[in-house]
């Protein structure tokens, strides 16, 4: 999928260069796949600060193993994109020594799960060293990569760690659904001066979104820390991120279709900071909640949404408990019908859905 | 060509004669291939019929590079390095001062005035030897034992104090351990717990280096024996070459990672042989030898700035103290062993009979220093333990960069109740706005 989709990139191209001349409304939403949101953001912050460089496994002469670094080689030459031998420990830490050294280093990960190989520099070392320097030594580094469950890979390539990376303060974790989220948060984790953490996912990279002209622009950055409500209704809140969103729309359509259900549904954008008053004004107008996520549930997103309702006056708002769809609790099935049960499904969340709005329509029935 | 030869000392202008002589490959009798060597992409090597497994005896061990005789007597005069006799006296103050501050630091631990604490006996001429021999732009990736690295760079006993202590002069706001230190102006990377992520760290610091134009700055990374047993490590060095990366990885081999002795570390001859067998320019040098140090220091900097590369010097010392104020070394080695090290082989000693050769020193101005150099320890220690604590504020600050509001409501909320409540807490323990 990744080889063959560079005739994506110059079909664009094209149509970009064939639309110049019309004036017509249709530019406002231009399709971009989400790996060349990511390219142009990298791109363009590349170009805009000398310190930005970035650093992986096959990113420069290959350009990158999923084409998100697609020409930036070509482009910056050896100094600036640089293929590393295969030590997750070692460009990563040689990440956070060159962030420590005044650079802004993009670290990818071919995909997150390799990271685990290089956990403790992000954890230990980036995320702790400015506070443990008193203030003085900031680590504006950049993690990067495909995170959570592919297609077929099975248990150790198919897992999401956003609820690992954002249980520890001194990250940032960020989690991109659309190409419109993925460049304006690749362009805000470059820019912030503490350690991000980008969420991206590998089956998301090949698919258009349209993206508007301002979002096309170079001066395009989205917020760190607030959601986006990518869907409103009045029935109930759905909390998702990434490519859990996919499952929620589709749910919400069902929904909408079939039962008159109209979900609200948050895209989270970031994890950590969490934008818990997006997430409790959705509350406060539909009474209902569910979260979605690809991650197992023990300890995960979910769980901290439901404790921060719990924690607040968000609970009082509630008509029927919260309840989280999420990944099956076991190591990632190979055998492709088990795989698709162990991810969340759109008929997932429908049943989530209605079987939370059904507590409510029974308490009523009951009175 | 022979496999076993009797290399000579080791000096870096000697490098390239070194690697030939453990080169390892036999010339074959017949000609194979027409005599070219093989030509694939992981090896341009000759082909030879005879097969012959290598180990660690088809080298000479790779010789340790000294300056000075035990008794202070330089062996080959060409070797003296020039430095300024002011210098050596202050290199040699530098180490005392250390020697001092160990002492009572140590046992102010024992005592139970602070947490934790980490001595550097015998190896302090690693320490000065280096630092005099880089620039202060250098940066510094230390481990936790080299403390007078610091010292010579120029923080003062006083600030090395407070860290121990916490108190709110403590560069660090009181957050780290003891002897977790750290300097920006100094260009000294703080301390990190956990072993050997210094080390790719340190090359990525000096990739950010080279890309400087007409960059004279370089990076120096410490680490152990026992360090260089972690991945990171191997991290580091082949990172280092592939990159070339101005970086000097120097290698404390002290004999000890906490009890495990470096007969149970590693096979193989020790840590400097890994270097050339990565493409990394390596020496061998006598970490006692404070002089033999500072020249290995000085030419390895001089190489790694002019040509971009690292360079790897393995300095073989003896860790005379115990590991940490958590370890009793009495558990795991005789008090037999320790000794020589604490008289003939000490870098103190040793380097004290060089200045009383070149009549810098005697027993008066050692007795004098001495006296002076505890006294300031003392003195700051009695007025580190007055300080105040660091100000209650500094323990919200710095996770991130700017402060989230949520942390900033959490801030405004116990200052509300501090104003409310001052007498439930004790305030005038930690320092104020």
């Amino acid at each position: 999928m990744a080889l063959k989709s560079s005739p994506v990139l110059f079909g664009w191209l094209t149509r970009l260069s064939r639309r110049n001349f019309s004036t017509s409304k249709a530019l406002a939403a231009k399709p971009v796949a989400v790996r060349d949101a990511l390219n142009q953001a990298i791109d363009e912050e590349m170009e805009k600060d000398e310190k930005v460089f970035i650093m992986g496994e096959e990113v420069a002469l290959y350009d990158g193993a999923y084409k998100v670094t697609r020409g930036l080689w070509k482009k910056y030459g050896d100094k600036r994109v640089i293929d590393t031998p295969i030590t997750e420990a070692g460009f990563a830490g040689i990440a956070v020594g060159a962030a420590f050294a005044g650079l802004k280093p993009i670290c990818e990960f071919m995909t997150f799960n390799f990271s685990m190989q290089a956990i403790d520099h992000v954890i230990n070392s980036a995320a702790k060293t400015f506070y443990m320097s008193a203030g003085k030594v900031p680590v504006p580094v950049v993690f990067r990569g495909p995170n959570g469950a592919a297609a077929g890979v099975a248990a150790q390539h198919s897992q999401c760690f956003a609820a690992w990376y954002s249980h520890c303060p001194g990250l940032k974790v960020l989690m991109p659904y659309s190409s419109e989220d993925a460049k304006g948060l690749m362009k805000a984790a470059i820019r912030d001066p503490d350690p991000v953490v980008v969420l991206e996912n590998e089956m998301l990279y090949g698919v258009p979104f349209p993206m508007s002209d301002e979002a096309l622009s170079p001066d395009f950055v989205l917020p760190i820390g607030k959601a986006k409500i990518e869907r409103p209704g009045d029935h109930i809140t759905v909390v998702c991120a990434g490519k859990a969103i996919d499952t929620a729309l589709e749910a919400a359509t069902t929904l909408a279709g079939n039962h008159g259900i109209e979900c609200e549904i948050i895209n989270l954008r970031s994890i950590r900071p969490l934008d818990f008053q997006a997430i409790a004004r959705s509350i406060s107008k539909t009474h209902h909640l569910i979260t979605v996520e690809q991650g197992w549930p023990q300890s995960g997103i979910g769980a901290e949404i439901c404790a921060r309702v719990m924690e607040s006056s968000a609970f009082f708002e509630l008509d029927a408990p919260a309840w989280r769809v999420t990944g099956a609790d076991v190591p990632m099935p190979y055998a492709t019908t088990l795989e698709a049960h162990a991810l969340p499904r759109a008929q997932d969340v429908v049943a989530a859905a209605t079987a939370v709005l059904g507590n409510k329509i029974s308490a009523a029935s009951s009175q | 060509m022979a496999l076993k030869t009797s290399a000579g000392f080791l000096r870096l202008k000697h490098l390239k004669q070194v690697v030939r002589l453990l080169s390892a490959h036999t010339r074959p009798e017949t000609v194979i291939n027409g005599g070219k060597p093989a030509e694939f992409p992981g090896a341009k090597a000759p082909y030879v019929t005879q097969m012959k497994f290598l180990n660690e005896t088809s080298y000479d061990p790779i010789p340790i590079y000294r300056v000075m005789e035990n008794n202070g007597e330089i062996i080959d005069s060409r070797e003296e390095p020039n430095i300024e006799n002011e210098t050596l006296i202050n290199m040699y103050n530098t180490m005392v001062q250390l020697n001092n501050m160990d002492k009572i630091l140590y046992e102010s631990q024992r005592q139970g005035r602070i947490s934790f604490y980490m001595t550097n006996y015998c190896e302090e001429g690693i320490h000065v030897g280096s630092a005099a021999a880089l620039s202060p732009r250098d940066l510094v990736f230390a481990q936790y034992r080299e403390v007078g690295v610091f010292l010579y760079r120029g923080v003062t006993v006083t600030e090395l104090v407070n860290q121990c202590y916490g108190n709110h002069e403590d560069p660090g706001k009181g957050r780290q351990m003891p002897v977790h230190y750290g300097s920006k102006q100094f260009n000294l990377v703080t301390i990190s717990s956990p072993l050997a992520t210094q080390m790719p760290q340190a090359v990525g610091a000096a990739y950010a280096f080279k890309r400087v134009p007409n960059n004279d700055r370089c990076v120096i990374c410490f680490f152990g024996e026992g360090a260089a047993s972690e991945g990171d490590a191997h991290a580091a060095f082949n990172f280092a070459a592939t990159l070339d990366c101005p970086v000097i990885m120097f290698c404390r081999n002290n004999g000890y990672a906490i009890s495990t002795p470096a007969i149970e570390q590693y096979r193989g001859d020790g840590i400097a042989a890994r270097g050339p067998s990565l493409g990394i320019q390596t020496v061998r040098v006598d970490g006692t030898d404070l002089l033999a140090v500072y020249n290995a220091v000085s030419r390895a900097r001089e190489y790694a700035v002019t040509n971009n590369k690292p360079v790897l010097i393995e300095a073989m010392s003896y860790r005379v103290g115990h590991h940490s104020t958590s370890d009793d070394s009495s558990a795991y080695r005789s008090l037999e062993e320790i000794k020589k090290w604490n008289t003939d082989e000490s870098p103190v000693q040793k380097f004290k009979l060089y200045l009383e050769h070149k009549g810098l020193w005697d027993v008066e101005s050692d007795k004098t220093w001495n006296k002076e150099a505890r006294n300031i320890v003392i003195k700051t220690m009695q007025e580190a333990e007055k300080k105040k604590l660091p100000n209650w504020k500094e323990m919200l600050e710095d996770v991130y960069y700017d402060m989230p509001p949520r942390i900033q409501k959490q801030m405004q909320q116990m200052e509300e109740h501090l104003k409310k409540y001052p007498e439930h807490y004790p305030l005038d323990q930690y320092q104020s706005d």
